[in-house]
């Protein structure tokens, strides 16, 4: 199987073509945001390095969110509209669990996390297994001390990923002393190929239409009508001629 | 074949045109009803929605079109001017069928795309000027040849579709006010005479701005001395001075520079009041009028497609690295003035 395997949920921009579980091209890049210029140039570059044409693939693995809502807007709308153009399987990944990919030990609590300014956090609570991470506590959009005190019924060792995770160091060893552990250097970056190896194994997306970001926030505007209007916003707002 | 997409700011449209004057298909979904909620055109808002609708308007343009990706042979995007974040989907979207079915990717900027409008009229004829009024827009662009656009002016502060809205929230009209606010105008009568922001002949510049304060000012004061007003009264004083100016500048330019078409185009020129004095302004300078289709006047992907059709032979084809420019401008024309 040819997989297509992105992800630009953050500043980092990772994309891998695999064939199955083997890597043919791979890419990642830290140094820029220009994810909507540099994606698909790069993509273009990989399937041609693969020796393939966007014909041969046969699956697009993506992670949509949480995130930077423009980023995972980017990546979605390339892992939705190649897979309805090339009409091949749509794989998409929580963003957060595309970091815990990267821990290797098994049965291990990992809390990957992205800064969500003003002292919250996209963040989830997984476990390491044979088969993939195993979700533990969704992923949410949360304060930070809220967050403490739902992880301080779990007395046990946490890996915390995400580069982002250097923002809190400090209060999160003062909080849960030796169970405090982190990943270093390129395990907190997101790994497209390991976010393909993943994907491959999963069921694809039913319905392309209905694939969408996961952002775990709604803007602001729509929070505020929300609570003046309760009850409502499952209504159609969008009219097709 | 040409599909088009065009997702600039709270519509998302993908078309198929054939020969760069048939409409195939123009699907078109709307975002007006979620952004009324807010009084305005949420941003962020507007980005969430253009990605949920996108695979479902190029498939439904693709099957009304009754064509497949085979079929086509080029693709076309609205690079800006716009709201970054709309543009970026309709950008990426548009990237990513060129390189799957590899096929040449022609950029177009928004506003000649509400020009090419006029090509499901007639093809234009160069030099050409035109009017563009929308909600962002107020702008005199001059053509002289195919490919090239100059502005000669624009606006100093509100677009005319924006002081549309602002007059029509003060009158408890819901967004977008302009097709109301025309409506009321029909019935009403010019017996407030608002301020027409002129200024010298030799300058092709907009300013609304004045308008709007003259006309809150005196909504304002009524109400605060308990007396009401017109409203069919104030809404035909008010189109009366944005049609005032926008027809002495148009005129002014058409008397500076020469052309042999002049041309209406953009959400505003939906509005009966300005496509009849612009009319009239072209007969009085003896050049052809063509105005854009009514239903062509609003944000459209079918326009995009039209300007692609021109301009492919003029204009380098996108690369994949092509982005979204939300303040993507003409070039400004060479200071005759
Ligand atoms: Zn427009």
């Amino acid at each position: 199987m040819h997989v297509l395997a992105i992800d630009t949920s953050n500043q980092p921009l990772t994309v891998a073509v695999l064939d199955d579980e083997r890597v043919l091209a791979t890419t990642t890049m830290t140094t820029h945001r220009k994810h909507a210029e540099y994606l698909m140039p790069i993509v273009e570059k990989l399937v041609k390095y693969a020796k393939l044409t966007p014909q041969d693939l046969d699956r697009v693995v993506i992670s949509n969110g949480p995130g930077s809502y423009t980023g995972i807007r980017i990546a979605t709308t390339v892992g939705k509209v190649l897979a309805d153009t090339l009409n091949i399987d749509l794989v998409g990944i929580s963003s957060l669990m595309a970091l815990v990919l990267n821990v290797q030990k098994e049965h291990q609590l990992v809390v990957p996390l992205f800064d969500g300014r003003n002292n919250n956090l996209f963040t989830g609570l997984y476990r390491t297994s044979q088969n993939g991470p195993e979700v533990v506590i969704e992923d949410q959009h949360i304060n930070f001390d809220k967050w403490l005190q739902k992880l301080d019924e779990f007395n046990e060792p946490i890996i915390f990923a995400g580069s982002d995770v250097d923002h809190f160091v400090d209060r999160l060893k003062s909080h849960f002393g030796t169970n405090f552990k982190s990943l270093t250097g390129i395990d907190n970056l997101p790994q497209a190929a390991k976010i393909g190896v993943y994907g491959e194994k999963q069921d694809p997306v039913s319905n392309i239409n209905n694939f969408n970001p996961n952002y775990l926030r709604l803007t602001k505007a729509q929070a505020d009508w929300q609570k003046l209007n309760p009850g409502r916003e499952n209504e159609s707002y969008v009219e097709k001629n | 074949m040409i599909l088009s997409f065009e997702s600039s700011c709270d519509e998302t449209s993908v078309a198929v045109i054939k020969n760069g004057n048939k409409i195939l298909s123009n699907v078109v979904a709307t975002q007006i009803k979620s952004h009324q909620r807010f009084g305005g055109v949420v941003p962020e808002v507007a980005s969430r929605h253009h990605i949920e609708e996108i695979t479902i308007c190029i498939n439904d343009a693709l099957q009304r079109a009754n064509v497949t990706y085979d079929d086509l042979t080029t693709v076309a995007v609205t690079y800006g001017p716009g709201l970054v974040g709309a543009l970026l989907i309709g950008v990426t979207a548009a990237k990513v069928v060129a390189w799957a079915h590899n096929l040449p990717l022609i950029p177009i900027n928004h506003i000649a795309g509400h020009i090419y409008a006029t090509n499901f009229v007639k093809p234009i004829t160069f030099p050409a000027m035109a009017l563009v009024v929308s909600g962002g827009h107020t702008e005199l662009v001059w053509m002289p040849k195919e490919g090239k656009f100059e502005i000669i002016g624009e606006t100093r502060d509100d677009a005319a579709g924006e002081a549309f809205d602002k007059i029509g929230r003060v009158l408890g009209i819901n967004y977008p006010a302009g097709p109301t606010v025309d409506a009321m105008a029909q019935k009403g009568k010019d017996t407030f005479a608002f301020p027409r922001a002129m200024e010298a002949d030799d300058n092709y510049d907009f300013s609304f701005s004045g308008l709007k304060s003259a006309f809150i000012n005196t909504v304002h004061h009524a109400d605060q001395i308990g007396k009401t007003l017109n409203k069919n009264d104030l809404a035909a004083s008010f189109e009366a001075a944005v049609v005032d100016v926008l027809a002495e500048k148009s005129q002014s330019a058409l008397e500076k520079y020469p052309v042999k078409e002049f041309i209406l185009a953009g959400g505003v020129a939906a509005n009966q009041g300005i496509r009849e004095r612009l009319a009239s302004v072209a007969s009085k300078e003896n050049v052809e009028f063509v105005k854009a289709p009514l239903k062509l006047c609003g944000d459209n992907a079918a326009m995009i497609g039209a300007a692609a059709a021109a301009m492919q032979h003029h204009q380098e084809a996108g690369k994949a690295s092509l982005n979204a420019d939300p303040g993507l401008e003409f070039e400004w024309a060479p200071n005759e003035n």
